[in-house]
């Protein structure tokens, strides 16, 4: 059976389990919050999750043989798997760090002019002069720049995939951009700006071909889509653990075993390393190579409790089916208004709950600042991905990203406080 | 609402002196890496016997209400100023912006700058509305002047 968006009430039994959706803004607007993309809110469980850690188990895991560190080690392992788990994937191939971003530099900076020497297999992340690096024109600044900076390092050299104007990506010219030297595939799976869902199974198989890896943006995509590693057949793939009700400070890179085996570190430092001289140091095996310091055991912890949220309400699969279900909504409500124009695909068709849009004539920023006078939280900007807005010759745009929590009544706030811009800036409205 | 006063809205659809023009000493670009608004701005300051006055401000801007209305007030209360009473109304603008809504601003000084008085209170928007203001100190200098403004003599007494 098809999964069915959420009913009214079960969205207001979801709604009571997040304390900061009650509260008001602006001399006493109630919040309408429709900028989940950027980041969501908690759920009082995440939050307990993360006060239970530090009020009875509070210690650094991997360190000492002490009662707490053991119990601590215990949880921060037992949220790896739980988080694996959501992802289809096995604990051990999941690496701990503090967002996406810096997920996705790991992947880039594991990379370098020469093969590790004391990294069997590491050759596979030496790049130079003659190779490629393949990302597209819808990237987010953090799986565009880190592979910028690779290629200025290495000597290789960065290609895109353009974006049509529907806002998908164009696939046409991929036989020129994709081949033997491309050594690096790296693209969103779903747009943070245009809710675009890319075509992840052509886009693998073509990198396979020509023996690329592939790092995939999933930052979207675990939240709001579902995402089953296995399936996806790529070969790393990072998110955030704060725009899927868990806290800042948590991020996951997975990796293919043998892929995550041959990698280089990125941050060196404790707990990373298997043996330590004056002369140089060898590494400890997968995840804990990519785990330097003591970790963010609590915000672990806590994204375990906001997956089991997710699945506890009826899991991904309802969330996209309700998500998309505002969407239609929203996107209707904008098609009646001519003065609006979205940028992004105008159907359901391979879309996330995620609208960019412009309003003629009036810069992003004044159309986010009349909705945040009306209480409604959306984001204003090129939201992290400049060339895409340059793309569509747009400085910036009105974003509305839905989550669970978000109701019709609340696409229908959007809309009327929409209209009162052309009012306030005397457009033809 | 508040934040839109009517001569905001005027300043922002009828930029006054916008555009590029010749001669200047000096053209910078800036820009608001949080929402991508962009300016170029030229200047160009006379010395005479008076002391330097600025004779040019021509821009080339895209952006925001806030910022686009900045700038034009920038234009029209510096253009034919002398550069010490230009940097005054410079000072008195960061201070008003800058105030959380303190400083309502004194139109003897900043003119029309007076209806950005609103904008102190949205501290995302403060960017926005020093943007063209920031370029101007900056092209200041690199024409080689003096961009922190004389102490007045209040200030000296």
């Amino acid at each position: 059976m098809t999964a069915q968006p959420f009913t009214t009430e079960e969205v207001a039994r979801i709604r009571a389990d997040f304390p900061i959706l009650a509260r008001t803004v602006r001399d006493g607007a109630p919040l309408v919050y429709l900028d989940s993309g950027a980041t969501s809110h908690k759920p009082v469980a995440v939050l307990d999750a993360e006060r239970d850690f530090y009020e009875r188990l509070n210690s650094a895991p991997h360190r000492g043989a002490h009662a707490l560190s053991e119990e601590a080690t215990a949880a921060y392992e037992g949220a790896r798997e739980r988080i694996a788990a959501f992802i289809g994937a096995q604990a051990q191939d999941v690496v701990f760090t503090k967002n996406a971003t810096e997920a996705l530099n790991l992947a880039a900076y594991a990379f370098s002019n020469s093969p590790h020497p004391g990294i069997p297999g590491s050759e596979r992340f030496a790049l130079g002069e003659g190779d490629e690096v393949l990302v597209t024109e819808m990237e987010h600044h953090a799986n565009l720049v880190p592979w910028q900076e690779l290629c200025r390092r290495t000597g290789a050299t960065l290609r895109w995939v353009p974006v049509t104007d529907e806002g998908r990506l164009d696939l046409s010219g991929l036989d020129e951009l994709l081949t033997e030297r491309t050594r690096v595939v790296a693209f969103v799976h779903a747009s943070n700006v245009l809710g675009t869902v890319n075509p992840a199974a052509e886009i693998v198989a073509r990198a396979r071909e020509v023996g690329a890896l592939v790092v995939l943006d999933a930052c979207q995509s675990v939240p709001h889509l579902g995402v089953d590693v296995t399936e996806l057949d790529v070969d790393l793939l990072a998110f955030s653990g704060h725009k899927m009700f868990g806290p800042s400070g948590i991020g996951v890179l997975w990796g293919r075993r043998e892929l995550l085996e041959a990698m280089p570190p990125f941050l060196t430092g404790g707990s990373m390393i298997e043996t330590v001289r004056m002369e140089g140091s060898t590494y400890a095996p997968p995840p804990q190579r990519f785990e330097a310091g003591v970790p963010m055991t609590a915000q672990a912890i806590g994204l375990a409790a906001a997956v089991d949220y997710i699945d506890g309400i009826g899991g991904v699969d309802r969330i996209h089916a309700h998500e998309l279900a505002l969407t239609e909504r929203l996107l209707a409500g904008l098609a009646a208004r001519p003065w609006v124009t979205v940028v992004g695909p105008s159907d359901l068709e391979s879309r996330g709950g995620t609208v960019a849009f412009v309003v003629d004539g009036v810069h992003a920023h004044d159309v986010g600042q009349v909705l945040d006078g009306s209480g409604v939280a959306v984001r204003v900007g090129h939201h992290c991905a400049w060339p895409l807005h340059r793309r569509f010759k747009v400085a910036a745009t009105t974003r509305a990203s839905f989550a669970a929590y978000n109701t019709v009544d609340e696409v229908d706030a959007l809309l009327e406080a929409l209209d009162r811009v052309p009012q306030i800036f005397g457009m033809a409205g | 609402m508040d934040l839109y006063q009517e001569l905001i809205l005027e300043h922002s659809k009828r930029p006054q002196h916008a555009g590029l023009r010749d001669p200047f000493e000096a053209e910078v670009h800036h820009v608001n890496p949080t929402c991508g608004d962009e300016v170029t701005m030229r200047v160009h300051v006379e010395d005479t016997p008076e002391g330097p006055v600025v004779r040019d401000v021509s821009y080339d801007a895209l952006g925001c209400s806030i910022s686009m209305a900045s700038t034009s007030i920038l234009a029209e209360e510096t253009i034919g100023h002398p550069l010490a009473e230009a940097l005054q109304t410079y000072e008195a603008m960061k201070a008003m912006l800058t105030s959380k809504g303190e400083d309502p601003g004194d139109e003897e000084v900043i003119g029309d700058g007076v209806a950005l008085a609103g904008v102190a209170r949205y501290p995302a928007r403060v960017k926005c509305a020093l943007l063209g203001w920031m370029a101007f100190t900056d092209a200041l200098h690199q024409s080689g002047r003096e961009t922190t403004a004389p102490e007045t003599e209040e200030g000296t007494s």
